[in-house]
C-alpha cells in the first residue's frame, strides 16, 4: 500500500511539467471518432444541446450557425489529427468579448460529452478530444 | 444510524425536488468527491484537495452526507454537512459515533459508544484538479472534540479536543490509465489523533503529533462512476492497544450533481486490542 503512496507522489509531479499537446502525430483519434461524418455528427449534436442550454446559450444567438459548425468540425478534425485545415479564427480570438467564465466552458463540456455519449463514442476516444481541448482553456475563459 | 436514515432520505428528497435550491453547479460532475468519514470533501478514509459540492468562481455549494461503517466488532456512523465558496473554500462540519458493540459487553464497559465532533476549514491554495498547469492543492484544519472522554481517559488518551492540519494535492490525469481517466491524491496530516480521535488525542505512548502520510488512486471508467483504493497512515500514540494503518477499495457512483454513493470495502486492521475490523463502507451524499 505504500508504493500507492509513492506512485501518486510521482504522478503528481509529473502533473507540474504537463502543458499544451502537440500536434496530433496519427489519425488512430480521427479514426475513432468517425472521420469527417462522425465529428459532424458529434459538432451538430453538441451545438444542438448548446443552443437549448440556458447557462451559455446566449453565447450562440448571434452566431452562424452553419459557420460554426464547419469551423468546429475543422477544429476538432485538426485536433484530431484529420486531414483537414483549420481556417477560423485562434481561441483567443474567437473568444474575444465573451467573457466565457469557468462554469460556462465546463457546461460546454458537458454538452460535448452528451453528444459523444449519443454518437457512442468510446469513452477513452472521448478523453483523448477533452484532453486536447481542456489543454486550450486559458486560450478561450476571462477573454 | 436508522434514526438517521429518514433524515438523510428526505433531505436528499427535498433538494431533488427543488431546482430553487440548485446554487452552484459550474464545476463537472464528480469533481467535488464525495464525503470523507471527518466531514471534508474526499474519497472515504481520507480527504483530497477538491472543495465539496459543484459551486465555481462565485457560486455557493452545500452538501449533507451520511456514512456508516460495518466492521465485525464495531460500527461507525458520521453525519455532517459542508458549505463551500467559489470552488476555494470549505467548511464543514460532521458527528462521529463509533458503537463498542463486542467490546462493550466482553469488558462492561461503562458507556457502549463513544462520539466526535469534527469542525473542519480547507483551503485551495494553487492549481485546478483537471485544467492549471499544477494540480490541485489544498490545505485543510480540523478541530476535534471528543464527547465521551471517560474511556479514552482510562486507556491512557491525554485529552479531548485538538487540532490537526493536512496539506494534500489532487489531479486527474485525462486518459492516463489505458485512456481512461486516472485521479491521484497524497497529502500529509500532522495529528496526534487516536483512531481519528474518536479515543482522544495523544496518549501515554507518545504525546506529539505525528506526519501521516495518505494518498488514493481512482480510475474514471467514465464521468459518473469510479473505482479506487486509498491508504492512510496513523499515529500509535496508546499503549493498550495498536493503532494500523487503513486502506480501502471503493467504488464511487455519481447519477447526478445531486447524489454521490460510494460503497467499498474498509481494512481498518486493530482498534482498541480487537483485530481484524475489516467490513464495508457505505457513504451517501446529497449536494445542492
Amino acid at each position: 500500500m505504500k508504493r500507492v503512496f509513492a506512485v501518486a507522489a510521482f504522478a503528481l509531479l509529473a502533473a507540474c511539467a504537463s502543458k499544451t499537446p502537440p500536434p496530433a502525430t496519427d489519425d488512430s483519434l480521427y479514426q475513432a471518432l468517425g472521420q469527417k461524418p462522425g465529428i459532424t455528427r458529434i459538432v451538430e449534436g453538441m451545438l444542438l444541446t448548446v443552443v437549448k442550454d440556458p447557462r451559455i446559450g446566449q453565447h450562440f444567438r448571434n452566431v452562424d450557425p452553419g459557420l460554426l459548425r464547419d469551423k468546429l468540425v475543422e477544429k476538432f478534425c485538426v485536433e484530431a489529427g484529420g486531414p483537414c485545415k483549420y481556417t477560423g479564427a485562434d481561441m483567443a480570438e474567437a473568444h474575444k468579448g465573451q467573457r466565457i467564465d469557468p462554469s460556462e466552458f465546463n457546461a460546454l463540456v458537458e454538452d460535448l460529452i452528451k453528444s459523444m455519449d449519443a454518437q457512442k463514442v468510446p469513452v477513452p476516444a472521448q478523453n483523448r478530444l477533452l484532453k486536447r481541448l481542456a489543454a486550450q482553456r486559458a486560450e478561450v475563459i476571462d477573454k | 444510524m436508522k434514526r438517521r436514515i429518514p433524515l438523510l432520505l428526505s433531505s436528499l428528497a427535498l433538494l431533488c425536488a427543488d431546482p430553487v435550491l440548485a446554487a452552484g453547479d459550474g464545476r463537472l460532475i464528480a469533481t467535488g468527491g464525495a464525503t470523507s468519514v471527518e466531514g471534508a470533501a474526499g474519497g472515504g478514509l481520507i480527504p483530497w484537495a477538491v472543495i465539496s459540492g459543484y459551486g465555481e468562481q462565485g457560486q455557493w455549494s452545500s452538501t449533507v452526507f451520511g456514512t456508516h461503517v460495518d466492521l465485525p466488532d464495531y460500527n461507525l456512523d458520521v453525519t455532517g454537512l459542508a458549505f463551500s465558496y467559489g470552488n476555494r473554500v470549505e467548511f464543514s462540519y460532521a458527528r462521529q459515533r463509533f458503537d463498542l458493540g463486542t467490546l462493550a459487553k466482553k469488558l462492561s464497559l461503562p458507556e457502549d459508544s463513544l462520539s466526535q465532533d469534527i469542525f473542519g476549514v480547507k483551503v485551495r491554495l494553487f492549481g485546478d484538479l483537471i485544467y492549471d498547469q499544477l494540480p490541485q492543492v489544498s490545505l485543510g484544519l480540523e478541530y476535534k472534540h471528543q464527547r465521551d472522554f471517560l474511556i479514552p481517559s482510562l486507556v491512557g488518551a491525554q485529552r479531548d479536543h485538538d487540532v490537526e492540519g493536512y496539506l494534500t494535492a489532487s489531479r486527474l490525469f485525462m486518459g492516463a490509465a489505458f485512456g481512461y481517466n486516472l485521479v491521484v491524491n497524497g497529502g500529509v496530516r500532522y495529528s496526534r489523533a487516536n483512531e481519528m480521535g474518536v479515543l482522544g488525542f495523544g496518549g501515554d505512548r507518545r504525546d506529539t503529533r505525528s506526519v501521516l502520510k495518505e494518498g488514493s488512486v481512482a480510475v474514471l471508467f467514465n464521468p459518473r462512476w469510479a473505482l479506487g483504493v486509498e491508504y492512510r497512515e496513523k499515529p500509535d500514540n496508546l499503549s493498550f492497544a495498536g493503532e494500523s494503518d487503513w486502506a480501502d477499495m471503493f467504488v464511487g457512483y455519481f447519477p447526478n450533481k445531486h447524489l454521490a454513493i460510494v460503497l467499498a470495502y474498509a481494512r481498518l486492521g486493530e482498534i482498541a486490542t480487537l483485530n481484524n475490523q475489516n467490513g464495508t463502507y457505505l457513504s451517501l451524499q446529497g449536494s445542492f
